[in-house]
């Protein structure tokens, strides 16, 4: 067997795959909380909740109404998305002139009810969600074999931060975007009705956090907890990014699951810790971020 | 329309406006009126409430009462977004460029709110400088061709009633020259124009009207032939 640094390049590669996923899951995260956060100016602590109620939507889908993966994909996103609009809509907009703090605090506290009455319905243990027929089995690429449905989620991944990438820097909504984020007083001056523009961010964001969550279903366990777990770790990575950067929040996603992956190979007592030890060093070094802009 | 259709046509009338950021009370019973062609300004020193008037025409302000009448509706209940349609153009006093978007994207970022705006190729043929640097980031520009670039993006929209706040401000002289060209053009063209001003060299030869301000009030109100005869009335107010 082929080995580097006395690991063999199997395994290697084996984690390597595992942190592009996790990676995956960081980059589509931190990418919703980059946008909610732009125009918002507030910290989704609901993300997590949102994510793990796309992936429980799915499982919810499929079991009583037999809707597909596929459909699955598409349809949880958009209900998800629609109840994200009525917490920013009913709850979030009531204190947005506030200080940050209490929208920051409000978004926690929905994530804990979310969470509460989830597990109250379906308690902790984890559910499984089958991964969609035509994506089981894999390919032997000579080096790995690499499951199909693990391919999918990283194409799938990287193909939706794009497109996100490209709407927001690209399109003329984008540019909306892009300067009601720096001055939102002056766009309503301009006519462009801004509080909507708010609210459709919100539900985009939350649409990001909920089609992870789908795309987690088959792979990680579905329970009402599985996103508090990942959002701290989400956190982390969005600090070591910086806020507000889009490409930041993707790249930097991304490169936190792999060496995640490769910690997990060299040093696996540190694969848990490592997000974190990054973000410290990042925060000495460069308290914006790798892509924030120094204030 | 211009004025020569309807020479008193009301394009702006304000009425008893108070205007209030959190607690304090900025101003205190404001009447004016502008015609539709007109070209008046807002003279007053530094905190006199010249740009909180201006702000609280769009709705900027935290909370406002009295009557402000813009072509005919009643705006006093209307929301932010709303009162650019009425045919508004605000250019803001610290000129509002969107650093991130380019020079083109900071251009067609104002809906238009009426069919008549200039287009890109005659905003480009009034300011050649910002064809050149379309594709620079926004705020790489000049502080001129910053100014001339928050000055097209509302002559684009196809507004008729421009209100610019303090637009001569920190710029060459010969900037100031153009601008005062735009401004005149602008004029011929039958724009109504709400200018507020520091520069009184600059306001004076273009403005049909004067409304000196101070702590938050309407002082005087002063026309373009009786400049000569009032010119104490300046020294006092503006220190010219
Ligand atoms: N955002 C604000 N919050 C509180 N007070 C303000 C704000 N903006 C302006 N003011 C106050 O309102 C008064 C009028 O300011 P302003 O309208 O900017 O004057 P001018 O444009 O004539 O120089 C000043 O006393 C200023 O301190
Ligand atoms: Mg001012």
């Amino acid at each position: 067997m082929t080995m580097l640094f006395g690991v063999p390049l199997a395994v290697l590669y084996g984690q390597l795959l595992l942190g592009l996923i996790n990676g995956a899951f960081y980059a589509l995260l931190s990418l919703g909380l980059a946008v909610i956060f732009g125009l918002l100016k507030i910290i989704n602590f609901a993300h997590g909740a949102l994510y793990m109620l796309g992936a429980l939507c799915a499982v919810v889908l499929l079991n009583t109404l037999g809707v597909n993966y596929w459909v699955a994909l598409i349809l949880s996103p958009v209900l998800v998305g629609i109840f994200g609009i009525f917490l920013e809509r009913f709850l979030l907009r009531r204190i947005a002139h506030e200080d940050h703090i209490y929208s920051l605090l409000l978004t926690f506290g929905i994530a804990l009810v979310i969470q509460g009455v989830f597990t109250n319905i379906y308690g902790v243990s984890g559910m499984r969600y089958p991964i969609p027929e035509a994506l089981r089995g894999g390919v032997n690429l000579g080096f790995m074999f690499l499951p199909y449905y693990r391919a999918w989620v990283i194409v799938a991944a990287l193909v939706v931060c794009f497109g996100t990438w490209f709407m927001i820097e690209k399109t003329k909504l984008g540019s909306y975007l892009r300067a009601g984020t720096e001055n939102a007083k002056l766009m309503q001056a301009f006519g462009i009705n801004v509080p909507l523009l708010v609210t459709l961010t919100y539900g985009f964001g939350v649409m990001l956090a909920a089609f992870a969550g789908v795309l987690a279903a088959p792979i990680y366990s579905v329970s009402p907890v599985m996103g508090a777990n990942l959002l701290i770790v989400v956190f982390a990575v969005v600090v070591i990014g910086g806020m507000g950067s889009i490409i930041g929040a993707v790249l930097t996603g991304l490169g936190m699951g792999i060496i995640e992956g490769l910690t997990k190979v060299f040093y696996p007592e540190a694969s848990s810790t490592v997000i974190f030890l990054v973000m410290v060093v990042v925060l000495l070094l460069r308290p914006a971020g790798l892509f924030g802009k120094e204030a | 329309m211009t004025n020569a259709v309807k020479p008193d046509y009301e394009q702006l009338r304000i009425s008893d406006l108070h205007a209030f950021y959190g607690e304090s009370h900025i101003l205190h019973g404001i009447d004016l009126t502008v015609r539709r062609g007109e070209l008046v300004t807002l003279l007053g020193r530094n905190g006199a409430g010249r740009s909180t008037t201006l702000k609280s025409i769009m709705n900027m302000v935290g909370r406002r009462t009295g009557s402000i009448m813009i072509n005919g509706n009643e705006t006093i209940q209307t929301a932010p977004h709303h009162i650019a349609q009425l045919g508004v153009g605000y250019c803001p006093e610290e000129r509002g460029i969107f650093a991130s978007l380019d020079v083109e994207e900071n251009l067609l970022l104002p809906p238009k709110v009426r069919s008549d705006g200039m287009s890109l190729d005659e905003i480009y043929d009034m300011f050649p400088n910002l064809y050149e640097r379309r594709r620079s980031q926004g705020t790489r520009l000049s502080g001129g061709e910053q100014q001339m670039l928050a000055m097209a993006r509302i002559l684009r929209t196809g507004a008729n009633m421009l209100l610019l706040d303090e637009i001569t401000e920190g710029l060459a002289p010969v900037i100031v020259q153009k601008l005062a060209e735009v401004l005149m053009r602008l004029k011929a063209k039958g724009l109504t124009i709400v200018l507020v001003e520091q520069n009184f060299r600059f306001a004076a030869p273009l403005a049909d009207r004067h409304y000196l301000m101070e702590h938050g009030q309407i002082v005087h109100e002063i026309g373009a032939n009786e400049l000569e005869s009032k010119k104490d009335l300046l020294n006092t107010y503006l220190g010219v």
